[in-house]
């Protein structure tokens, strides 16, 4: 059977027109796809956690789906400063049913984005976030600029169904229509189709944000002759560049939130584009990671009033990044249990919220064997969403789109494994 | 059998001509019946018994008020209320969660709400977010203001065409009826530009926003759709843009429809009455609106009432979040959306100590003094842009008595007595006429036959507020009316008591109303063009292009009876 237009649940491009041949029950073919999201659906039977587990004495014994739920609600409840972290390869019922019994339990609940684009998020919440939606890129963007990231390999057809090769209405050259500035400290795969590639010193992204909006607003004189790393008149040049653009998009990655002053990256960034905007038409767009990383702070954002960090514990949601991020808890030894949901933390967070992690319980809803299985005490083994279950993601333009199921699991999905705890849970009241 | 009886109270139900009369509702099974068997007692007293309230436009849900949320945190901190045993925690003053939206006006007595903005492409987000939203009925208009299919259409003079689409979009979306934001000047915006009169250009698509909304009129008319063309207007917060508006209005003028519903809806009004050049020589054209509204009988209007304090502003109008953002200094989001629509977010300080504030916020209430008809015209905020929805209680007491807005102008900046009319306003409105703009009026123009009144048959949506109408004087006792009205005694949703005491005491979820309006072959006109522009200027397919029911909480579908040519509704 050939299934037409299917959402790959890899990356944040959330690509919705891949072609998959299914026989029976198993995956035969994938086309459309990059490398990327072909692995993950050709190859996701392989290496799959089988049954639930449960960690003793001696190492990881099997236990019944029932016995292994039971586990997990008396650890979340008998848990006083529980954490539940991830959710960003999950569907939005998933999460909002996360969050339901986050409420319920009064725990920390953090995503993915606070070791990610957490940084975005605390910009916007100072100067905003002008932006707009990948079909604007295509159809209208004549400069596109890619700050501090690769898509080339971290979101393979963004540029050739978005923002680059593509051709819009009114960009029917495609490429030709277009001029392609790449920032970065390195060269990159990416930055060889730029125009123009602006090769800067780690760390100056900040400076060179603020050079740019300086000379935009007419202030160049009190600039220096070089900034990061680049003469101020090759600064004027691209300052020229952004404001004779008929239609102007940044896009911008880890190499702008995890460098140098962070959130300020991203504050400044977002007043550039407001200035431009008092010129031409601009906007920005972080490049998001997971195919639901843009859903997970949607659906916190919802629920609670707030995108991430959020804990419940008081019966109302605190938020406030620094004191109740999922690094900072656990770094300072408060939480006491963890329920890990698609993700895995063990492989991403700081050495002092690892060596925490591995001292108190911690339940993996997972599919697959990973860094953070191997700390974990009780696995919970769940179908894949996109492939084996379906439900809503978030584009990085935060649009929804319904990801389907096309595959028969043995397994719950994450929704139906939340759910049977907070009944569970219920029972126990 | 679930039966109810509300004794004693003294009911005003305008649409049922039914004013200050002491009267027994009866109730079975959530609706209004004409006498119950074994029923539970609730005798009021004497209390002020109104319908379950309306708000026929208030940003509650989707795409733009997540943004608000998002970059506000410090909204988010200013009413945060921890769970009960039955509530889940609210956070939130001018941008509130989800479940804050849905108490805090079922706590006022509301029990149905429109949100009226949904961007096509992202209409899953604003049914994701009705869904969560608690205690109330809801409904969600669809934007098609500055639209490539419909400016299409609209160019090419193919009107048959323009309906198919809005029918099938309407399905797509599950969306009640047509909202138009900045018609064409959105478009316009998506090159840093707008436009300036109802004949200017739309830039590349050789359109104006006059031929988009009389086609649209006509549409409507066409597809038999319910509520009339919900028009946000050009140049809206603009100082001069009274002109607009009255060209506007005029649009509707003489234009007849089947249902005997008004053609055109000019929503809150009151950023669309500004006189002046520029911000200095800004003044209060409530007048010349009213004026137009009291002799065109084809229109309504919601006042947008502005009020002073902190909130968020929202809309699918970007250049009009650019220019505030641009006076303020605020951070500032925008959103524009391929093919369809836009949008923006930024916060605001509207401060009585501001000239151009206190004018907008005396626009507002000119409006509704000086419009005669209360069917007219219903009260809105335009919640969260004018003011947080929480502040209905104060203006309902600021319209029903004079002496409390004499008591204000004298707290507030010169320029009220200089560049508006308000002071010389005598007009008090009577507890009909407030029972009329806050759920007749906007029941009747959304054609919510089961809403806004308590005749039999109607859902048993009823709203008892703490005060005794026979014992007071709303013009002396003006704190008493906005104390009962921020707190209702009883609010009772499909006939079971949802809020007592000003307490959510069950928690409930509503239905969600759409629109059906297909008609015989009506994919097949639009489906070449459909294909087409979604493989070549979508970024999603259109196979997975819009809503299905998984995502409505108790679906409710209206159907209407569309006639095109011969082309009659989709058996």
């Amino acid at each position: 059977m050939i299934i037409k237009n299917v959402v790959c649940p890899f990356c944040g491009s959330l690509c919705d027109d891949l072609t998959v041949e299914v026989e029976g029950n198993e995956i035969k073919n994938v086309d459309n796809t990059c490398k990327l999201g072909y692995n993950k659906i050709v190859g996701y039977s392989h290496g799959r956690i089988e049954a639930p587990l449960i960690r003793d004495k001696e190492g990881l014994k099997e236990i019944s789906y029932d016995k292994a739920i039971d586990e997990a609600a008396k650890i979340l409840c008998n848990a006083r400063r529980p954490l539940m972290y991830g959710w960003s390869s999950t569907t939005c019922e998933a999460i909002e049913k996360g969050i339901e019994l986050a409420i319920k339990i009064g725990s920390l609940i953090d995503q993915t984005a606070t070791v990610c684009h957490g940084p975005t998020t605390l910009g916007i919440q100072e100067e905003g976030k002008p932006s707009c939606t990948l079909g604007e890129v295509k159809n209208r963007a004549d400069l596109v600029i890619y700050w501090g990231c690769n898509p080339f390999h971290a979101h393979p057809r963004h540029m050739g169904r978005y923002s680059t090769f593509t051709k819009g209405y009114f960009t029917n050259k495609g490429r030709k229509d277009r001029k392609i500035i790449v920032v970065d400290v390195r060269e990159s795969d990416t930055s060889k189709v730029a125009d123009i590639f602006l090769k800067i010193e780690p760390g100056s992204d900040y400076k060179i944000i603020n050079a740019l909006t300086s000379i935009i607003i007419g202030n160049g004189d009190i600039l220096p002759e070089e900034i990061g790393g680049i003469s101020k008149d090759r600064l004027e040049y691209i300052a020229g560049e952004m404001v004779n653009a008929n239609f102007g998009i940044v896009f911008f990655g880890l190499g702008v939130t995890m460098t140098g002053v962070k959130d300020k990256n991203i504050g400044s960034l977002s007043r550039l584009v407001k200035e431009l905007n008092r010129n031409t038409k601009f906007s920005l767009m972080p490049m998001r990671g997971h195919y639901n990383v843009s859903g997970a702070g949607n659906v916190f954002t919802w629920l609670t009033g707030f995108p991430y960090a959020i804990d419940l514990s008081r019966g109302y949601a605190y938020y406030n990044p620094g004191e109740t991020t999922a690094n900072d808890v656990l770094a300072r030894k408060e939480v006491d249990a963890i329920l890990v949901v698609a993700s895995d933390p063990v492989a991403h967070f700081v050495n002092p919220s690892i060596r925490r992690l591995a001292e108190i319980p911690l339940i993996a809803i997972e599919p697959y064997t990973s860094a953070t299985t191997e700390l974990a005490d009780l696995i919970i083994p769940v179908a894949i969403s996109g492939i084996e279950a379906d439900g809503t993601a978030y584009r990085m333009d935060e649009i929804p789109i319904r990801v389907k199921k096309f595959i028969d699991s043995k397994f719950k999905s994450d929704l139906e494994i939340l759910t049977d705890i907070i009944n569970r849970i219920d029972r126990y009241e | 059998m679930n039966e109810l009886i509300i004794k004693n109270g003294i009911v005003f139900d305008p649409l049922n001509n039914i004013k200050d009369e002491k009267k027994d509702i009866c109730i079975r099974d959530g609706k209004i019946v004409d006498d119950v068997k074994n029923p539970k007692i609730l005798d009021v007293n004497g209390l002020l018994v109104f319908p379950g309230g309306v708000d026929g436009h208030s940003h509650i849900a989707g795409a733009k008020v997540n943004s608000g949320r998002l970059i506000r945190p410090e909204d988010g901190r200013r009413s945060l209320k921890p769970k009960t045993s039955i509530t889940m925690p609210s956070s939130g003053y001018s941008v509130k969660n989800v479940f804050s939206e849905g108490y805090d006006y079922s706590i006022m007595g509301y029990t149905t709400v429109v949100e009226p903005a949904m961007p096509p492409l992202s209409a899953i987000h604003t049914h994701e977010e009705l869904r969560d939203i608690p205690m109330l009925d809801k409904l969600s208009l669809t934007l098609f203001g500055f639209n490539w299919f419909v400016m299409g259409y609209v160019s090419r003079g193919e009107i048959d065409k323009l309906a198919a689409y809005v029918a099938w979009m309407l399905k797509r979306t599950r969306g009640y009826g047509i909202k138009i934001v900045n018609p064409g000047g959105g478009e316009n915006w998506k090159w840093g530009k707008n436009v300036d009169s109802l004949d200017d250009q739309v830039i590349h698509f050789g359109v104006t926003p006059r031929e988009i909304l009389n086609d649209l009129m006509k549409v409507n008319e066409i597809l038999d759709l319910p509520h009339p063309i919900h028009v946000h207007t050009n140049k809206l917060g603009q100082p001069g843009n009274y002109n607009i508006t009255v060209d506007t209005m005029k649009l509707a003028s003489g234009f007849e429809t089947q249902r005997g519903r008004e053609p055109l809806h000019i929503t809150h009004v009151m950023f669309s009455s500004y006189g002046g050049e520029n911000w200095k020589t800004f003044d209060s054209k409530a007048d010349e609106i009213a004026r137009e509204v009291n002799s065109n009988k084809f229109i309504t209007v919601d006042v947008g009432q502005l009020m002073f304090g902190d909130t968020t502003t929202m809309t699918a109008d970007g250049y009009l979040e650019f220019n505030l953002q641009k006076l303020t200094g605020f951070k500032w989001s925008n959103s524009d959306t391929e093919l369809e629509t836009g949008g923006g977010v930024t916060p605001v300080i509207y401060s009585p100590t501001v000239p151009v504030n206190v004018i907008q916020w005396a626009i507002g209430l000119e409006a509704a003094l000086l419009i005669n008809d209360p069917y007219q015209v219903w009260l809105t905020t335009d919640h969260p842009n004018g003011a947080p929805l929480t502040r209905y209680p104060e203006i309902i007491s600021l319209l029903m008595s004079k002496e409390k807005r004499e008591k204000e102008i004298l707290q507030v900046n010169n320029a009220v007595n200089k560049r508006a009319i308000l002071p010389s306003l005598d007009r008090e409105y009577e507890w009909n006429e407030i029972a009329i703009i806050t759920r007749a009026a906007q029941a009747n123009s959304y054609q919510l036959r089961d809403k806004g009144h308590l005749g039999i048959g109607a859902d048993a949506d009823v709203t008892i507020f703490d005060i005794k109408p026979n014992e007071i004087d709303p013009s002396k006792d003006y704190d008493k009316v906005e104390k009962a009205f921020s707190a209702a005694k009883y609010t009772i949703k499909g006939g079971e008591i949802v809020v007592k005491d000003g307490q959510i005491v069950k928690v409930v979820s509503g239905k969600t109303y759409w629109t059906n309006a297909e008609f015989d072959e009506y994919y097949e006109l639009i489906e070449d063009d459909l294909k087409d522009w979604f493989a070549n200027y979508y970024t999603v397919n259109l196979d997975n292009y819009g809503v299905n029911d998984v995502y409505l909480t108790n679906p409710c579908m209206i159907r209407t009876n569309p006639t095109i040519g011969s082309r009659v509704r989709l058996a």
